[in-house]
């Protein structure tokens, strides 16, 4: 039997659905996550001939919460991928595509050690550390307001321009360690100057603070103060931020000076507070994965904490999974990668839902996770639907 | 309000899990401070922690992680290996890791380590770190942290004789020969090893025969691609052998790809791993192509640390170099078609080394690029800033490598070997 073209329904189409309860949304997240270490789970039980994967479970716990030291490691590598994520934010809600996060802290980085290596010990370690902030900040900014400019004035694309930047920054760095390292293996080592003081007897715990003190800084900037609505309005529509006022060459060259100073921030914790020194690898991409965390945070910095947070137990202990396996270094990457790609596609099943053809009667289905509630939400008149 | 509230609460969430995670740390080892001198542990109680660079595909760390399982197994006490640290704070990290794990000695096995180790051994004072390949024990003086190498010039030395007597007998009639060398980066540890291998090649030429030799670098200690074509650079160049100072199988393949389409036989020289067994990657055999290696045997030196945690005693001296004589360097076994003659050279030499009446760094079988004969030389032995050179190394006629520190600082150019850009 050959249908008449018009009964032809296509398998499915895919409808876009705008009022999705917030605590189904966020139960469609929380589904994400459990479905990634689940499949993750299921991976390395396949990569290590079918151990058990209550050992998957067993050891991603252990490496993270295994000992205080793996406690304390958790919240500074946290600290520090969340105040990058807290660097590009501003300029995302403008819509001004910064990824030259990595270049800008390296740059901050390389102005700490710079500090140290023509300061160092000519003056005491506390004028030394306002010294390095100082400078860090400094360059930071000039790494991104060098772009914000070029756009501001020129309209040049920023997204190319930020990410050109990251690879002079390196090469600066490679040259400068080339410079003070002319013979061994080309590692700087540990200086002996520019150490943030331990409290409590515990390293980074300064680190943890500082980072603590800016998220409710920039929760306060974002939400209360006039240049936060600014930098949202000239995101949403530059028109209208022209219509009403805004000086929009202003408030990008601002908001990059912003976002280039917190990037500073980030250099001064990583070289004076964890590594006491620098490499082309010292950011080690996170000024790329910061990105995707304060997406996923949805630009809240308290949301923001919570998925640094998150990256940084599964990273942390897909490590030590990896170790105990003897799974080699890919290891945590292949389960970080499964991570996003679950977290951020189930933000496909938050905006739209899929109705199949309907083979006998109503056989309507939609996102998994959410059951019950869509049907309503999928009828709304309001919907667009789109063919797939 | 619901968002001041959830804020709220993020903070003391925050603020409590630092309280927590600050008064959970134990406090033991800054208790026990003061505390230096060593006592027995019982075997069960004995933990080694090693800290590689990479994993099990180096050869260079697959030296290590082999040695350190075996000499673990043979005393009997437990191990934890911590693969793929790289050269930052990951590796301090890592050391203090395997510490919280019950680690009495930890064992780091690259350069770039050394500060992250040392880093680590001054706030664990009751646990002993050694590295391979530093510069910083008998500077820093801890009683807890050594530098550990072995004369692998000795080796390479070895190995050159076996390179100059096969060129010997694969061209009896040739006036000029020349070597090919894959280096990783232009540091004393390299040059040391090529002049060593250089020198034992040159020892078994006939009189009135020329041997060079061209060294090229790949820029890392890890780079398949690179090492591969630097090797066929070199072939190309009209290197007749090929020796290699860098962690993977590049060179070996670059030699047994070119032996099997031009019918022209590269031996090649390897370094820490035979290609003696019939391995085929991607239609490639070594077994050909593969004449004899040298490597640096870490169980010795492995053992005698566990031995030193068992009786509860220093390890003597902040430099410890393995030899010959130690077991700590090695010739490998030879390849195929190999002859009697060359293994019969080899064992001549290695003889004349163990007995002391043969050196390797004798400065009358050399001299300088310019051909200047050398009679004294400063080398920099002591770490500073500025890489100036501290020590005279040369008494007797005989340059002293590996006696003044573990790590080597031979890093002369001699005539016969250029360094390609």
């Amino acid at each position: 039997m050959i249908k008449a073209k018009s009964d032809r329904v296509p398998l499915f189409h895919i409808s876009k659905r705008d009022n999705v309860p917030k605590w189904q949304a966020w139960l469609i997240r929380g589904g994400a996550v459990v479905a990634a270490l689940l499949v993750s789970a299921v991976i390395s039980a396949i990569l290590t001939d079918g151990a058990s994967m209550g050992l998957f479970f067993k050891n991603l716990f252990l490496g993270v919460f295994g000992t205080p030291r793996r406690i304390l490691n958790l919240f500074q590598n946290t600290a520090i991928l969340l105040c990058i994520a807290l660097a590009v934010t501003p300029a995302f809600k403008m819509k001004f595509w910064n990824i030259g996060a990595e270049g800008q802290v390296l740059m901050g980085g390389l102005a700490c050690v710079v500090c140290i290596k023509y300061f160092g010990g000519k003056m005491p370690n506390e004028l030394l550390l306002v010294v390095m902030a100082a400078f860090s900040i400094a360059f930071s900014i000039v790494w991104a307001v060098i772009p914000a400019i070029f756009k501001a004035k020129w309209r040049t694309n920023e997204t190319l321009f930020t990410l050109m930047m990251n690879y002079v920054a390196m090469q600066i760095v490679a040259c400068c360690i080339f410079v003070w390292v002319p013979s061994g293996s080309g590692v700087l080592g540990v200086l002996k100057y520019g150490h943030m003081p331990q409290l409590g007897g515990q390293n980074y715990v300064i680190n943890i603070i500082v980072v603590a003190v800016l998220v409710v800084l920039m929760f306060i900037y974002f939400r209360f103060s006039k240049h936060g609505y600014e930098l949202s309005v000239v995101g949403e529509s530059e028109n209208t931020a022209k219509y009403i006022g805004i000086n929009v060459k202003k408030v990008i060259i601002r908001t990059m000076v912003l976002s280039g100073a917190l990037c500073g921030v980030a250099g001064l914790l990583l070289v004076a507070g964890t590594d006491h020194s620098l490499a082309t690898t010292t950011v080690g991409g996170r000024g790329f994965t910061a990105i995707l965390v304060a997406w996923l945070g949805q630009f809240s910095p308290f949301l923001m904490s919570f998925t640094s947070m998150l990256y940084v137990f599964i990273d942390q202990g897909a490590s030590e999974v990896a170790s105990v396996f003897n799974m080699g270094g890919s290891f945590p990457d292949i389960i970080t990668g499964i991570f996003f790609f679950l977290v951020i596609g189930c933000e496909f099943f938050i905006n739209y839902k899929i109705k199949f053809r309907s083979f006998k009667k109503k056989n309507e289905i939609s996102t998994p996770d959410a059951e019950g509630e869509d049907t309503a939400v999928g009828l709304d008149k309001n919907s667009e639907e789109v063919t797939a | 309000m619901k968002k001041k509230i959830l804020a709220l609460v993020l903070i003391v969430a925050l603020v409590a899990s630092l309280a927590v995670a600050l008064v959970a740390c134990d406090n033991t080892d800054k208790d026990n401070n003061t505390v230096v001198s060593f006592k027995p542990i019982a075997k069960e109680n004995i933990k080694f922690g090693l800290i590689a660079l990479h994993d099990e595909n180096s050869t260079y760390d697959k030296n290590f992680i082999d040695a350190a399982n075996n000499a673990a197994k043979k005393l009997g006490v437990q191990i934890s290996i911590k693969r793929n640290i790289p050269e930052d704070n990951a590796c301090y990290e890592a050391a203090v890791d395997l510490v919280n794990e019950g680690c009495n000695i930890i064992f780091a096995d690259s350069f770039g380590h050394e500060d992250y180790v040392l880093k680590a051994a001054q706030e664990f004072p009751n646990v002993r770190f050694a590295h391979a390949t530093g510069t910083k024990a008998h500077t820093e003086l801890l009683p807890n942290f050594y530098n550990a190498f072995a004369s692998i010039y000795e080796g390479r030395y070895l190995a050159g004789v076996a390179a100059g007597m096969k060129l010997k007998e694969m061209y009896p009639d040739a006036t000029s020969l020349k070597m090919g060398y894959v280096g990783a980066f232009p540091y004393a540890e390299v040059v040391s090893g090529y002049t060593s291998f250089y020198l034992g090649a040159k020892s078994v030429m006939n009189e009135g025969v020329t041997l060079t030799m061209d060294v090229k670098y790949t820029g890392s200690w890890y780079d398949p691609v690179a090492e591969k074509s630097t090797a066929e650079a070199l072939i190309k160049g009209g290197a007749q052998l090929i020796s290699q100072h860098a962690d993977s199988m590049g060179a070996p393949t670059a030699c047994a790809e070119y032996s099997q389409k031009n019918g022209v036989l590269i031996p090649n020289v390897t370094y820490n791993i035979s290609t003696k067994e019939d391995i085929v990657v991607d239609g490639v055999t070594y077994k050909s192509t593969y004449l004899i290696g040298s490597k640096v045997n870490w169980e010795p030196y492995f053992e005698y640390l566990i031995n030193c945690v068992i009786n509860g005693v220093t390890a003597v001296g902040f430099d410890y170099v393995g030899t010959l004589a130690t077991d700590s360097v090695q010739v490998l076994e030879f390849g195929n078609d190999v002859s009697d003659a060359i293994k019969n050279a080899v064992a001549a030499a290695q003889e004349e080394l163990l007995n002391g009446t043969r050196k390797v760094f004798d400065l009358s079988t050399f001299t300088k690029a310019d051909g200047s004969t050398i009679t004294s030389y400063i080398a920099d032995v002591d770490t500073d800033e500025k890489f100036e050179g501290d020590t005279q190394v040369v008494l007797n006629g005989v340059f002293l490598e590996s006696v003044y520190r573990s790590a080597p600082y031979f890093d002369i150019r001699i005539a016969g070997i250029t360094e390609l850009k």
